[in-house]
């Protein structure tokens, strides 16, 4: 039995943060912007004002959490549907490498989209 | 049946509609190098399990059938078969539910066969004691007569994971068994937890090493199919995830916290 140090705790605690916050937030906006404000159930913010809202330092710093999360969870979740799914075990760290460096990857793009819009 | 029927039944010949095709799967490695089937027509009685079945063939049919059972009641878990494709507790697990049938009875998935449907159940009898499923106490031993004591909520608190058979049902339904034999497994993890979360235990860091390791909880990826085969409702998949948590945050306090302070 293996007793090491390994990762995968920090994996998984990004793994289920993700799915936690995607599982409360996208809903919640899916909901506001498919649903609710093109039915006009309730007034749809101006644009000016979604667009002072949206360019607000903490509801970027929100999105990217929320992007950063995701891209994560995803990387996770991937990643074992390729090892076990595909049956792609030998190639365990190739996998991890390709599917976290892509969230990374990922992550600094979120963060430089949302930057731009400050 | 009514009131009045069941007054009137002979106690040896209950309801019998008709038979049922049983296709049990045969391996008998003295004779032959593959497994193979045989079909057998039984009574198809409302009140006969599967393993009821079993037990006429052997009785009146064929007598070379092997498999195991013991308490026909569902708490010795040793009549573990795979019924129809699903890994199944044959003493409790009804042939009028596979009417008009067949009924295919194989041995549970994911374990080495021996004879007919009688699996090795070794690789799980060397994994449980790895996690210690006994109370762990410190060095003190309690006066002779003395009691530990326990509220009813704190036995709420893992009365379900001491429900556990030992039936390993789940390990032949989790795929992640399937593909990695070193995984612990669904009831070895629902056991440690039964110890971990008792009051009167102290061998939550004894456990550690074994269930926090990557053939302990983190080889798991959360299928879930451990939750649905258990008989017992003893929910392996959600003891699983409460250990990640536990294990999760603790290595985040050992990453940041010195020695002392955890
Ligand atoms: S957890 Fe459930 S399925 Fe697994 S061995 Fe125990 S009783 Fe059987
Ligand atoms: S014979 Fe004991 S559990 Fe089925």
């Amino acid at each position: 039995m293996t007793t090491k140090r390994s990762p995968e705790p920090f994996a998984w605690l990004l793994f289920s943060s993700g799915g936690m916050a995607a599982a409360m937030l996208i809903p919640v906006l899916l909901l506001l912007f498919g649903i609710v404000f093109p039915l006009g159930w309730l007034s749809a913010p101006s644009h000016d004002r979604l667009a002072a809202v949206l360019t607000h330092p903490v509801t970027l710093l929100v999105l990217f959490g929320l992007c950063v999360l995701a891209l994560f969870h995803w990387a996770h979740r991937f990643r074992y549907t390729l090892y076990d799914g595909l049956q792609l075990r030998k190639a365990a760290p190739v996998i991890a490498v390709l599917c976290y460096g892509g969230a990374a990857v990922g992550s600094v793009i979120a963060a430089f989209v949302l930057i731009r819009a400050l | 049946m009514s009131e009045t029927d069941d007054k009137h039944a002979v106690p040896d010949m209950p309801d019998t509609t008709g038979t049922i095709t049983m296709e049990v799967a045969r391996f008998r490695p003295d004779r032959e190098s593959e497994p193979s089937w045989d079909s057998y027509d039984v009574p198809l009685r409302k009140e006969w399990a599967v393993l009821d079945g079993l037990n006429h063939i052997k009785d009146q049919l064929d007598g070379t059938l092997s498999y195991r059972w013991s308490c026909r009641m569902g708490i010795c878990g040793s009549c573990g078969m795979t019924v129809n494709g699903e890994p199944k507790l044959t003493c409790s697990t009804f042939l009028t539910d596979y009417a008009p049938g067949p009924v295919r009875v194989e041995p549970l998935a994911n374990f080495p066969v021996i004879r007919d449907l009688v699996v090795d159940i070794e690789d799980f009898m060397a994994k449980l004691p790895t996690v210690k499923p006994w109370l762990v106490s410190g060095d003190e031993e309690p006066a002779e007569d003395s009691e530990y004591r326990q509220t009813p909520a704190e036995m709420d608190d893992y009365r379900r994971y001491s429900m556990c058979i030992n039936c390993m049902l789940c390990y032949s339904a989790c795929p992640v068994y399937a593909l990695d034999p070193d995984f612990i497994g669904p009831a070895a993890i629902a056991l440690a937890q039964r110890y971990n979360l008792d009051s009167r235990d102290e061998g939550n860091e004894d456990r550690r090493d074994v269930l926090a390791s990557a053939e302990g909880v983190w080889a798991c990826t959360f299928v879930g199919e451990c939750s649905v085969a258990c008989p017992k409702d003893v929910d392996p998949a959600g003891a699983i995830q409460r250990y990640k948590l536990t294990a999760a945050t603790q290595a985040v306090k050992d990453l940041l916290l010195p020695r002392g302070a955890r």
